[in-house]
């Protein structure tokens, strides 16, 4: 008889693995520690004794985020409709369906609104389990209905990043959402209305040279993989190894590429600073 | 058969050895027509047999060209001159219309390949054919000067404009020197500076593409590789003056679209315009390398495909064959299609064309449908 036993049949959103025992208990893969789940829960899913950030699905962020964790949702019925007919080993179709009965989402992201400190603000958070959080046109679409909507009511964005890049399986079309969006972040801009986006584990290729980019303030979570390449196919590239904290948060908050990392805990009182400085009061 | 067999004691061809002439380059047509299609089996066609045919066709090509400027076919016609001149109308259309037919049987992993073609017309070798007085400008005024994106004044009939675009290269020490026509971040960044550039003095801007994809490696991501690209996609969209892009060979992905948010995106024949390289997708979709062909016809990644999807908006015709066969007509066609595009843009009140290119991009690549 095993300590530990494997759940199997409970679905972590998070996408990562974990030991449990009876579902009480974690292990921490950073610190190798066993801890109380309760406790990782109450410290924003982070570990309480090495603060190492767990991925977060995009509910627990909004209700993190947002006032009383209360917000509506919008563009929710958006579904896509594999523009391509795309199969490799599994046909794109059925990974769709599995993902939508796994998160209950129709794709890889949550448009909110709600309020942030007492202020109305507009928040997009990326789902990363629903295929690795990529971006296909339905994400594309509703990040840009959020930008729209956040433009036309001079509501602040908020948008939560958390994917692996463009939706393969969506092929160019997948691409064409970098540049929707990018466009229609330009007249966000011109309109002066604030952006922020928050960059967490993982935030790579077509998201990062996108939107996660653009914020008039770019943030990130500790220990936050970060890049445009991917580190395999980099080291691939190079063929050498790559420097320990290599595109983690803190290697771009070095390089220049950041405005911050910020503890999850203390992300709401950074957003409602920044916001201070951004909206003048009226 | 050669053409001196055909050539009279006296140095210059009878009307009579031209006919021969004639005759046996249909027989090599002949010959080339009955092994293409013993070559179809009905799974596609080999790229190898398309190069061979295409190359003994081109052959054929050039010999009839000769045979028509041999004086025997000039000078006061006969009813025989008439006779050969005819033969020779035919064989020509017959020739061509078979390079056509096999340029359209190429599948989308063969499209990569003449895409990839290393005698493919490069960036420079259009900048030479198409623009004058093609003046340099370098580096990003930050970090560094990226060869693998050049850009620089130009004119193009004698309008001033600005010309960029990646960079590839032939042989390895240009290769290395072009970085593959793979961009880091100053790359970008200095195309960027130089479209403020433009837009600030109110002068077109003509981008080309052809990039395997930005370059992945450790200084890229040091300096913001994807913020770089971010930020051209962000700031194209909203320069104030014509742009038109042309993909011309490789459009690789966020390391193409950085350079592509134009007014007109145009795609050449034999181009492709992909989100990640077929190699790469069957590597992780297929976790086989191998699969590239498969992965390229999946994701849709030609010039056709993308017309239809309405990703890009027209595509260039190329020489029968493909631009790498003839730089100079492939460059004709290209500089007629840019003029013409330019000529419809300038046209547009301003307002408009801006309005025009935002709205492209808005509702570009909208597939979804809406439940409930
Ligand atoms: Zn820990």
């Amino acid at each position: 008889m095993a300590w530990f036993k494997r759940d199997s049949g409970d679905v972590d959103p998070s996408g990562e693995k974990k030991i449990r025992t009876e579902g009480l208990w974690v292990k921490c893969e950073q610190c190798r520690q066993v801890i109380w789940k309760k406790d990782i829960e109450e410290n924003f899913h982070c570990c309480p004794k090495c603060e190492k950030h767990f991925r977060i699905d995009a509910r627990t962020r909004l209700a993190q985020l947002l006032d009383d964790g209360a917000y509506e949702t919008d563009d929710d019925n958006l579904v896509s409709i594999d523009p391509l007919k795309f199969v490799d080993l599994k046909p794109y179709a059925s990974r769709l369906t599995a993902a939508r009965r796994d998160t209950g989402l129709n794709d890889a992201i949550i448009n909110a609104r709600g309020k942030l400190n007492g202020r109305p603000v507009i928040v997009s958070a990326m789902e990363y389990s629903f295929i690795g959080g990529s971006m296909g046109a339905v994400v594309g679409e509703m990040i840009a209905r959020a930008v729209e909507r956040a433009t036309d009511t001079r509501t602040p964005l908020i948008i939560v990043s958390a994917s692996g890049g463009a939706r393969m399986m969506e092929g160019v079309i997948s691409l064409m959402q970098l540049a929707k969006i990018s466009a229609v972040l330009a007249r966000m801009d011109d309109a002066k209305v604030p952006y922020i986006s928050i960059l967490t584990d993982p935030t790579t290729g077509g998201v990062t040279a996108s939107f996660a980019m653009l914020g008039d303030l770019n943030i990130a979570e500790p220990g936050a993989l970060i890049g445009f390449a991917g580190p395999r196919v980099i080291e691939q590239t190079i063929r050498q190894k790559l420097p320990p904290g290599f595109q983690r948060a803190e290697f771009l908050l070095e390089h220049g590429m950041l405005d911050a990392v910020v503890h999850r805990k203390e992300i709401k009182p950074y957003i409602a600073r920044a916001l201070d400085f951004m909206v003048k009061a009226a | 058969m050669s053409l001196s067999a055909t050539l009279g004691n006296e140095g210059y061809p009878r009307t009579a050895g031209l006919h021969t002439a004639v005759v046996a380059q249909e027989f090599l047509f002949l010959m080339v027509e009955s092994h293409w299609k013993s070559s179809q089996n009905g799974h596609g066609v080999k790229m190898e047999s398309v190069n061979k045919a295409q190359d003994e066709l081109q052959r054929i090509e050039q010999q009839i060209g000769k045979l028509k400027s041999q004086p025997a076919l000039a000078g006061p016609e006969s009813g025989q001159q008439q006779a050969v001149q005819q033969q020779v109308k035919e064989l020509q259309e017959r020739v061509s219309a078979l390079r056509r037919h096999i340029d359209s049987q190429l599948d989308a992993w063969q499209r990569t390949e003449l895409a990839r073609h290393p005698q493919r017309p490069y960036l420079l070798d259009y900048i030479e054919r198409i623009f004058t007085d093609w003046s340099e400008i370098h580096g990003d005024r930050s970090f560094a000067d990226d060869a693998s994106i050049i850009c620089g004044m130009a004119r193009f009939h004698g309008e001033d404009v600005l010309v960029l675009g990646h960079q590839k290269a032939r042989d390895t020490k240009q290769k290395v020197y072009r970085n593959f026509g793979m961009p880091n971040p100053e790359g970008y960044r200095k195309a960027l500076r130089a479209m403020q550039f433009a837009n600030k003095f109110g002068r077109p801007i003509f981008t080309f593409v052809d990039t395997p994809g930005a370059y992945p490696g450790i200084g890229a991501e040091e300096r913001g590789q994807g913020e770089a690209i971010a930020r051209n996609l962000l700031e194209m969209s909203r320069l104030r003056v014509p742009i038109i892009t042309t993909i011309t060979g490789e459009g690789g992905s966020g390391g193409a679209l950085a350079i592509a948010i134009a007014d007109r995106v145009l795609m050449m024949e034999n181009s492709v315009y992909s989100v990640i390289s077929p190699e790469g997708c069957a590597s992780i979709m297929w976790r086989d390398p191998s699969k590239r062909d498969v992965a390229a016809q999946a994701m849709r990644i030609t010039a056709k495909d993308l017309v239809e999807m309405n990703c890009v908006d027209g595509v260039v015709q190329e020489p029968e064959g493909g631009a790498h066969r003839d730089h100079e007509a492939a460059t004709a066609l290209l500089s007629t299609a840019l003029l013409a595009h330019l000529a419809e843009l300038k046209a547009l009140p301003l307002e408009q064309m801006l309005e025009q290119r935002y709205q492209k991009f808005r509702t570009i690549g909208q597939f979804f449908r809406v439940e409930g």
